[in-house]
C-alpha cells in the first residue's frame, strides 16, 4: 500500500487465480475475489476452507504458489521486507483469539503498534489508546492484564489495537465466534461505524451467516478452493443454486462437502 | 546405512537453520540496542531469574571444594595450595559451566516456554502483522540479555565459590588466613581469568541461542513447547561440556 498513484486502484485487495496448498492438500485451487474500497466484505465458507489462510496470504505471511495476490494494485509477494512491513502497517487486523500481548496490560497492548511505530508523546497516545478503549467499551478496563479478560473482551481489545493506528483495511477473522449476544450486536455496530466514520475497508471473515448478513455490503462464498457465489447479502439469501442454499441455511448435506477428505466410511469401520 | 546418511543430513540441516536464525537475530542486535529497555529489562530478568540458585550453587559447590581439596592436599602435606587449586578450579572450569547448566536449566527453559508460548497464542503472528519484526522485539532482546547475564552470573558464582572455600579451609579446618590469600594471589594469573571470562561469554552466547531458537521454533501446541523446553536444556548441557572442551584445549 505505498502512496503511489494508487489511489485509483478499486478494489483495494484482489486475488486472481490463486492456487496454495498445504501438506499435500489443495486449499485452494483458482481463487478469484475482489474487495472493493470503502466497503464492509464478507467473506464466508464453512470451517476448514482455508478462510485464515486466505488472510494469511492477504498479509503476506504466506505465499500463493500460483495466481496473484493484489493490495492496492501491488502484487504481496514481490514486496521486499520493507516494503510488506510499510504495507502491513496500513492494515489492522483482528485474531481469531485476539492474540494479545500476555506480558502487558490492556492499555499497553492498545498502545503498542504506537509506540513501535512512532514516536508520540506520553500525553497524545494516552488519548489516542483511551479513545479506542472507549470505543470498544472497554475503557474501565484500561489497567487489567489479558489474562484477566473474558473470551469477548480480549477480542474487542484487540479490535482497539488493530484501529489505533487508523488503518486503511481492517481485516477480522472470525469476529464473532463465541460472542454472547450482546458482545456481538457490540462488534457488529463497530465493524458498521468504523467502516462508516473511517472510511475504512474492512474484509470480515466468518461462518456466522446471520451475523455477517447485516454488516456486509458484499459476500463471497467459498468452498472447495475456489469462491461459488458472490452477491450481495440479500442476493445470496435469494440465490436459488442447491449449493448457496445448503450454506446460507446451514444444511449438512448438498454440494459443500461437510466432512474433511475421508475414504470411504463404511469401507474403514470395516477394514 | 541409509539411516546414518540421513540423521548426519539431519544434523547438518538443523545446524543451517541455527547459523541463519543467529545471523538474523545478528541483524537486529543494533535496532534492539536502540530500545535498551527492553534490552535491560531482558538482561535483569535473566539474571534475576539464575541469581539465588546461582549463589546458593556456588556455595555449595565452593565449601565441597573446600573439603575434598583440603583432603586431597592433605595426603600430600601441602594444605596450604587449598586457595590457589580451588581458585583456579573454579575459575577455570567449574564457574563457567555450572553456571552455564543452571542457566539452562533456570533462564533458559524460562526464554525457550515464554516464546514458545507466544508462538502458541498468536502473539508473533500478530507482531510481525502489526508490522513489528518479532527478531527485534522479542528474539533479540531476549538474546543479549542472556548472553550479558551469563558471563555475570559466571563471575558471581566464582565469587561466592572462593568465598565457599574460605569459608571451610580457613574458618573450619584452620587453614592460615594470610597464607590461603596470597597462595591464591600468587598463582592466579591473568589468563585464568580470562579463560573463565570467554568461557562465560562463548557459553552465554552458546545457551541464549538455543534457548530463544527452540523456543521461536516451537511447535505451536502445549506438547510442541515442552518438547522445546526439555531440548533447551539437553542440548545447552551437551554443547557447553563440548565447547568446554574445546575452549580448554586452546587455551591451555
Ligand atoms: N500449518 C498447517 N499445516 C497443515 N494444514 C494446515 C495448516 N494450517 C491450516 N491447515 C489446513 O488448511 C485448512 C484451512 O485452514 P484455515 O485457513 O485455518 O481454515 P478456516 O479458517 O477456514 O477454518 C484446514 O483444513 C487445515 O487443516
Ligand atoms: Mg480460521
Amino acid at each position: 500500500m505505498t502512496m503511489t498513484s494508487n489511489n485509483l486502484v478499486e478494489h483495494l485487495v484482489e486475488l486472481k487465480d490463486v492456487h496454495y496448498s498445504v501438506g499435500g492438500r489443495a486449499i485452494f485451487k483458482g481463487l478469484t475475489l475482489a474487495v472493493p474500497r470503502g466497503k464492509i466484505t464478507a467473506i464466508m465458507g464453512p470451517s476448514g476452507t482455508g478462510k485464515t489462510t486466505l488472510l494469511r496470504l492477504i498479509t503476506g505471511q504466506i505465499v500463493a504458489s500460483k495466481g496473484q495476490v493484489l493490495v492496492e494494485g501491488q502484487e504481496v509477494s514481490k514486496l521486499n521486507h520493507q516494503q510488506l512491513y510499510a504495507m502491513r502497517q496500513r492494515m489492522g487486523m483482528l485474531f481469531q483469539n485476539g492474540a494479545l500481548l500476555t506480558d502487558i496490560s490492556v492499555y499497553e497492548n492498545v498502545a503498542f503498534p504506537v509506540r513501535e511505530h512512532t514516536e508520540l508523546p506520553e500525553e497524545l497516545i494516552r488519548q489516542l489508546v483511551l479513545t479506542k478503549l472507549q470505543t470498544v467499551g472497554l475503557r474501565g478496563a484500561y489497567k487489567l492484564m489479558p489474562w484477566e479478560l473474558s473470551g469477548g473482551m480480549s477480542r474487542r481489545v484487540a479490535l482497539a489495537r488493530a484501529m489505533v493506528r487508523d488503518p486503511e483495511l481492517l481485516i477480522y477473522d472470525e469476529p464473532f465466534a463465541g460472542l454472547d449476544p450482546i458482545s456481538m450486536g457490540v462488534v457488529l455496530r463497530l465493524i458498521r461505524k468504523l467502516n462508516e466514520a473511517l472510511n475504512i475497508t474492512s474484509i470480515v471473515v466468518s461462518h456466522d451467516v446471520e451475523e455477517i448478513a447485516q454488516v456486509a455490503d458484499l459476500s463471497y462464498i467459498i468452498a472447495d478452493g475456489q469462491m461459488v457465489a458472490s452477491g450481495s447479502p440479500k442476493q445470496l439469501k435469494d440465490d436459488k443454486s442447491e449449493l448457496v442454499r445448503q450454506f446460507m441455511n446451514g444444511l449438512p448435506d448438498g454440494p459443500v462437502a461437510f466432512h474433511y477428505p475421508a475414504p470411504d466410511y463404511h469401507g474403514e469401520l470395516l477394514s | 546405512m541409509h539411516k546414518i546418511a540421513q540423521d548426519i543430513g539431519r544434523v547438518i540441516a538443523t545446524f543451517g537453520a541455527v547459523a541463519l536464525f543467529f545471523v538474523r537475530i545478528v541483524m537486529q542486535v543494533p535496532r534492539a540496542l536502540l530500545r535498551p529497555r527492553l534490552v535491560i529489562y531482558q538482561i535483569y530478568n535473566a539474571g534475576a531469574l539464575s541469581l539465588v540458585i546461582i549463589m546458593i550453587c556456588g556455595l555449595f559447590v565452593g565449601m565441597v571444594l573446600g573439603l575434598q581439596g583440603y583432603d586431597l592436599l592433605a595426603r600430600f602435606g601441602s594444605e596450604s595450595a587449598l586457595g590457589s587449586g580451588a581458585a583456579l578450579a573454579l575459575l577455570k572450569e567449574l564457574g563457567p559451566v555450572i553456571t552455564s547448566l543452571l542457566f539452562a536449566g533456570r533462564a533458559g527453559t524460562a526464554l525457550a516456554s515464554e516464546i514458545g508460548l507466544m508462538r502458541v497464542t498468536d502473539q508473533l503472528v500478530a507482531m510481525e502483522v502489526m508490522a513489528v519484526d518479532p527478531f527485534r522485539r522479542v528474539v533479540a532482546p531476549r538474546f543479549i540479555g542472556g548472553l550479558v547475564a551469563l558471563p555475570l552470573l559466571t563471575m558471581i558464582f566464582i565469587a561466592i565459590g572462593i568465598f565457599g572455600v574460605q569459608l571451610i579451609g580457613v574458618q573450619q579446618l584452620g587453614i592460615d588466613q594470610g597464607t590461603f590469600w596470597s597462595q591464591m594471589r600468587g598463582s592466579v594469573k591473568l589468563h585464568d581469568v580470562w579463560e573463565g571470562v570467554i568461557k562465560g561469554c562463548v557459553f552465554g552466547i552458546a545457551c541464549s541461542l538455543i534457548a530463544v531458537y527452540e523456543g521461536y521454533t516451537a511447535e505451536p501446541t502445549a506438547e510442541g513447547v515442552g518438547r522445546a523446553t526439555t531440548r533447551t536444556v539437553v542440548t545447552s548441557a551437551v554443547l557447553t561440556l563440548f565447547l568446554d572442551y574445546i575452549i580448554t584445549a586452546i587455551m591451555l
